[in-house]
């Protein structure tokens, strides 16, 4: 498909669409890690948030800073950082997540030297009124420091950002319920592009792309093959070849509860009153990923229903290696799972992944079972 | 102290700390205690090593340490077969051994102390030393079907907010409403300050207790403060630890004024980062004295003192919240890098021994950069050992070996 196109081309390399992206515009850019940055806060001072997903192979220097147990996203970004290509990017934003993170956080401010280093440090429940009100005191000290950074942020112009983010969220979504109404209409690699370019990509550029996108799909009535339904769980997934891996053995994803996926648009700012607290209002409503507590089994209630809404016939748990959240939730989420006799299986991300035979024969044999 | 003649370095057997016996019972009586709970009409909580506890005690509640139980898991080498178990039951093998030792021991009743740890009436759970605690901790509330208090203390890199600090002070009035919940009791905030300045005086002995090692030679070492560690971290509150620590001070104070150190001829001097690998106490320990090194101190034995100057005796409920958000796994690893600097100035080591933890990710990532910082800052050598303080899959005795000495080469070299 045409409209396609550009999002092959942003997720393919992000960092040379932003680099280009800065020297048309003459802004600035701002990187970050993880779906609880409020991105409507950078959007506004009129930079490009980009999520830094960090390179997998070739890793030469942070080596020497990371122990080989930690995740590859947190290996690959440090990487990226110190061998100078994120060097474009004017500061950076880390919000509290995780135990791998949170020293990412400092080896990156003691290493990288990039202009600007932002810790939001969010709270780790979201369930209690007070977790809710320190979460909206952070986002108001995250706006002023990146103000003091980047320049003022106008309230009108803030709520202008969050009805455009709502809008992309809302295309994001219709093409996620057309997958699911028929799986043949767009590939998994496909959605996969759009989903990483929409955390890239110029968002009012985003927005007029993804429209066309949303139009476009709308003609086109592929007849529905006889593909199983699948839904995919887990926190980043950088390995788009998972999905055309699947589709030739012989299933689609209809929907997923990725980082890389329904996480990134889940949830609607309110669009009325105060625009930062309709932004904490929106993560602290949002589904929770698993570095962060709301009730201790909310997340595999969710799966389930996921399952059940998208009629979905097994679920494919993809989890990178050396992740703590994920991990710890693995075994109760497969559990739920399993009463509803759900199948599911689990695949550990390496930086790399199986050869591609092994991977073959594992979803083969997955997938017959459904 | 005794005007004797100073002996100096007698046999192993005089060398060993006598006041470990007395340590061992306090121990025992304190897990029949928990253990016989539901005789005693209590209630058992578990909670976290660096969770604030006062208010328990203050309630009558019987706090219990998965992570005390962790390491008594790993000590008597019981660590793989449960880790195993819960890698049967789902857990990736690269999650902290505590957590894993201790779902496996939960749900097959499994460990040194026969049946398991008794179990809890609800949980407490404060992330000030990592975020593990927070997933093992839902996992135990899924398990036990209990309530689970979570103490949400924000990670400190650059700065100690005052939004953070407005939200631990509303999460210690939470917390007390929680156990008036749970206990059907009303708070006694006089019993609280009470407990607080018990706590806070354990605190001040446990220092007190690690700063002989101040003395050349130290008259014990970290692997003994490993295991002196145990009450502070189970019993601070009680009296019984500010007796036993005093005791334990004096028997020190004696040892000091009679010359007699841990190791017989402590010619080196350093200083360990991290947990203990809790299975290979006695071989890390012989294998420095073979190289006349004392290990005077730790930054792990001192977390559990570090932040008593924080702590207000007489506003226990506002103060508790800042002392456990301040603790040194809480922090940035600049910050650490200062803390380190004081200790080696203090316990005027030679060397740094650093255990890169697998276990302990918020511990060990950022070691690689400390241990170039303090090289270059404070310039003495600086080891990493690869380790694990449980899974004994995780530990390459030669490895190691051949790393250590190496290490003690180069600090002879310098001191030479
Ligand atoms: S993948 Fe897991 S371990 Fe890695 S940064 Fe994300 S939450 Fe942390
Ligand atoms: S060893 Fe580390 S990861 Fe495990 S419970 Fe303790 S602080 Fe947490």
């Amino acid at each position: 498909m045409k409209a396609m196109e550009i999002f092959y081309e942003i997720s393919r390399d992000p960092y040379a669409y932003a680099r280009k992206w800065k020297n048309q515009t003459g802004k600035k850019a701002v990187g970050y890690f993880c779906s609880y940055t409020p991105e409507e806060l950078i959007s506004g001072t009129g930079a490009l948030p980009l999520r830094i997903f960090g390179t997998r192979e070739h890793i030469t220097c942070a080596d020497s800073h990371l122990q080989s147990y930690c995740c590859s996203l947190v290996r690959g970004g440090l990487e990226d950082a110190l061998t100078g290509r994120l060097a474009f990017l004017d500061g950076t934003v880390f919000p509290h997540t995780c135990d791998s993170i949170q020293r990412l956080s400092d080896i990156w401010r003691l290493n990288a030297g990039f202009p600007f280093h932002i810790d939001v440090i969010l709270p780790v429940k979201l369930d209690t009124e007070s977790a809710r009100t320190y979460l909206l005191d952070v986002f108001h000290k995250f706006r002023r420091e990146l103000e003091q950074e980047l320049g003022p942020i106008s309230d009108e112009k803030l709520s202008e950002t969050i009805r455009l983010y709502n809008n992309i969220r809302r295309l994001l979504e219709e093409i996620y319920l057309m997958r699911s109404a028929n799986p043949a209409v767009i590939s998994g690699r496909d959605v996969y592009a759009v989903v990483k370019s929409a955390m890239v990509m110029d968002r009012n550029d985003l927005y007029g792309a993804l429209r066309k996108t949303v139009d476009a799909l709308k003609k086109e009535s592929p007849a529905a093959d006889n593909s199983k339904r699948i839904v995919l769980a887990g926190g980043v997934c950088n390995h788009p070849d998972i999905y055309s891996h699947l589709e030739k053995a012989g299933a689609r994803v209809v929907w997923d509860e990725l980082c890389t996926g329904t996480r990134y648009f889940e949830g609607m700012a309110d669009e009325s009153g105060d625009p930062v607290a309709a932004l904490a209002q929106r993560y602290a409503d949002r589904i929770v990923c698993p570095a962060k507590h709301c009730g201790a089994d909310k997340r595999g209630r969710n799966l389930v229903d996921i399952v059940k809404n998208h009629q979905a016939q097994g679920v494919i748990f993809l989890i990178l290696k050396f992740c703590d959240p994920h991990s710890f939730d693995y075994p109760y989420m497969k559990e739920y799972l399993d009463k509803k006799n759900i199948p599911s299986m689990l695949l550990e991300l390496e930086e790399q992944l199986p050869a591609e035979g092994q991977l073959a024969t594992r979803f083969e044999s997955f997938i017959e079972m459904l | 102290m005794s005007g004797e003649k100073i002996i100096k370095n007698p046999e192993p057997e005089a060398r060993d700390i006598k006041s470990v016996k007395r340590m061992k019972e306090i121990m025992t009586n304190y897990y029949i205690e928990a253990k016989t709970a539901k005789d005693q009409n209590k209630m058992v909580a578990w909670i976290t090593s660096g969770g604030p506890v006062e208010p328990l005690i203050a309630m009558d509640v019987i706090p219990v340490y998965p992570e005390n139980y962790g390491a008594m898991i790993g000590a008597s080498h019981m660590a793989v077969q449960l880790c195993e178990i819960a890698e049967q039951m789902g857990y990736s093998r690269d999650l902290c051994g505590y957590a894993r030792s201790d779902i496996a021991a939960s749900a097959t009743g499994g460990g040194p102390i026969p049946g398991g740890l008794p179990r809890p009436d609800f949980l407490v759970c404060c992330n000030n030393i990592c975020g593990t605690v927070l997933k093992w901790y839902e996992v135990l509330a899924r398990y036990f079907k209990v309530p689970l208090f979570i103490y949400d203390t924000p990670f400190i890199h650059t700065e100690f907010s005052e939004e953070a600090k407005k939200y631990v002070r509303q999460q210690t009035l939470e917390y007390t409403q929680f156990l008036e919940e749970q206990t059907g009791k009303k708070a006694d905030y006089g019993r609280l300050e009470e407990v607080g300045r018990l706590s806070v005086q354990a605190m001040r002995l446990w220092q007190k207790v690690l700063d002989t090692c101040m003395h050349k030679p130290a008259p014990m070492t970290a692997f003994d403060a490993f295991f002196h560690l145990a009450l502070i971290v189970t019993l601070r509150g009680k009296q019984v630890v500010i007796d036993y620590y005093s005791e334990l001070l004096d028997e020190l104070n004696d040892r000091i004024a009679r010359g007699i150190g841990m190791i017989p001829n402590e010619k080196y001097r350093l200083l360990w980062d991290n947990l203990p690998v809790w299975f290979k106490t006695r071989w890390l320990s012989n294998k420095f004295a073979s190289h006349d090194a004392a290990l005077v101190a730790s930054t792990y034995t001192n977390a559990w003192s570090s932040t008593v100057d924080l702590i207000d005796e007489n506003d226990l409920a506002g103060s508790l919240g800042i002392a456990s958000s301040s603790i040194y796994i809480n922090v940035s690893i600049d910050k650490m890098l200062a803390e380190l600097g004081t200790m080696i100035k203090k316990y005027e080591v030679d060397g740094l021994v650093m255990h890169s933890n697998r276990s302990c990710k918020p511990y060990s990532l950022g070691q690689y950069d400390i241990q170039k910082m303090v090289m270059k800052e404070f310039d003495i050598p600086a080891l990493i050992i690869e380790a694990d303080q449980v899974d004994e899959r995780n530990f390459s005795e030669s490895q190691i070996e051949t790393r250590i000495d190496a290490f003690m080469e180069t600090i002879k070299s310098k001191k030479r």
